[in-house]
């Protein structure tokens, strides 16, 4: 596909550094605010489809590679199943980590509070693992689409001109 | 003639739809709410998050997540799998 | 019957969504039929799960005084809506193969040219 024009080349240099900063605080304050790692993941994979429509197909294949987001996929599902068998003591998917007082343990004050973010156990390592599936998985999509698509005209302009 | 049959068939469909949609229970009453007044009492204490989606989502339900993950990552294996090239 | 205008618009997204599958031979069209249904049954859902007069259930900063909202139906939609997003990109990618072997996307002529 073609690249766009310098204006909006431009300014897609200048925002995607905010866009994936912003995804990043809303997977990581999962468990104080609306958000966690579904939706975070969400945004960052936009930041991405962003990079690659302003750049053209053939560009943005080289400083967009899909074996380290096929990496980062894989890493995010494996840390999820890692973290549930953690708690096998009691059971299976057991907050070990809540109200503990070690990494992620304080006391939440009960009723209405501005957050502390060091409460909450397991949930914040679940999200980050969440999120880092979603944003990779859904960046190989995107790519591979585009590759795909790119694949199919080339074939068929070659077949029109023979 | 197989367009009059398609017709028929979706006006009947379409109005058994608008029948129950009339007949619903008035919106913003909901009947049984005991497990969700249970969610939002004790989630604090015992997960010890703010949000209590979050909580459920992940702590009091997480198996549900579990085979939401493997969805999408079986999707994408799919994806890959798909688009292939043999190489001559 | 104004009071029931969210269950309104629910059959309006499923009933569009249902006249798309029945009656439509393009393939992009299938999958933005398919689509719309799974987008109207993620907010029934959601609309099932509202009292009058409450916020969000969220702890953090929240105005004083005011019931919550039941919490459980937002966490069953979050699975739907990724479940949505997985169907749509494999039934898109099928239309791109399909496209690449027989040169067509319609469905009536995918069947008869063979091979």
């Amino acid at each position: 596909m073609k690249e766009m024009s310098r204006i909006v080349k431009i300014v897609t240099n200048f925002i995607y550094g905010f866009i994936i900063i912003f995804g990043f605080y809303i997977i990581a304050h999962g468990h104080l605010t609306p958000g966690g790692g579904f939706q975070g993941g969400a945004v960052v994979a936009s930041a991405f489809a962003m990079l690659l429509i302003s750049y053209g197909q053939l560009k943005a294949k080289k400083f967009l590679n899909i074996n380290i987001f096929s990496l980062l996929e894989s890493c995010g599902l494996t840390m999820f199943i890692v973290v549930a068998f953690l708690g096998l003591g009691t059971t299976f998917f057991y907050n070990f980590l809540a109200n503990s007082g070690s990494w992620f343990g304080n006391m939440v004050i009960p009723g209405i509070n501005p957050g502390d973010m060091n409460t909450a156990g397991v949930l914040p390592l679940m999200n980050i693992a969440v999120g880092l599936e979603v944003f990779a998985g859904l960046g190989i999509i995107v790519l591979l689409m585009a590759d795909g698509a790119e694949y199919t005209k080339k074939k068929e302009n070659a077949e029109n001109d023979r | 003639m197989k367009k009059i049959i398609f017709g028929i068939a979706f006006i009947v469909f379409f109005s058994f739809l608008v029948i129950s949609a009339i007949n619903m229970r008035p919106f913003g009453l909901p009947t049984f709410s005991e497990m969700d007044d249970y969610f939002i009492e004790n989630a604090q204490s015992e997960a010890g998050a703010n949000n209590v989606v979050t909580s459920i989502v992940f702590d009091y339900r997480g198996f549900d997540t579990l085979g939401e993950a493997t969805v999408l990552f079986t999707t994408i294996v799919g994806i890959v799998a798909l688009f292939r090239r043999v190489k001559k | 019957m104004i009071g029931n205008f969210p269950y309104i618009t629910v059959i309006i997204y499923i009933g569009c969504g249902i006249y798309i599958l029945m009656f439509q031979k393009n393939l992009i069209k299938l999958a933005i039929g398919i689509n719309l249904i799974e987008n109207g049954i993620n907010l029934f859902l959601i609309t099932l799960g509202f009292k009058k007069g409450a916020v969000a259930p969220i702890y953090t900063q929240a105005p004083s005084g005011q019931s919550m909202v039941l919490p459980t139906p937002q966490a069953l939609t979050l699975t739907s809506i990724v479940i949505g997003i997985a169907t749509t990109a494999l039934i898109l990618s099928m239309a791109m193969m399909i496209y690449k072997h027989y040169g067509s996307i319609e469905v009536n002529e995918v069947r008869r040219l063979r091979g």
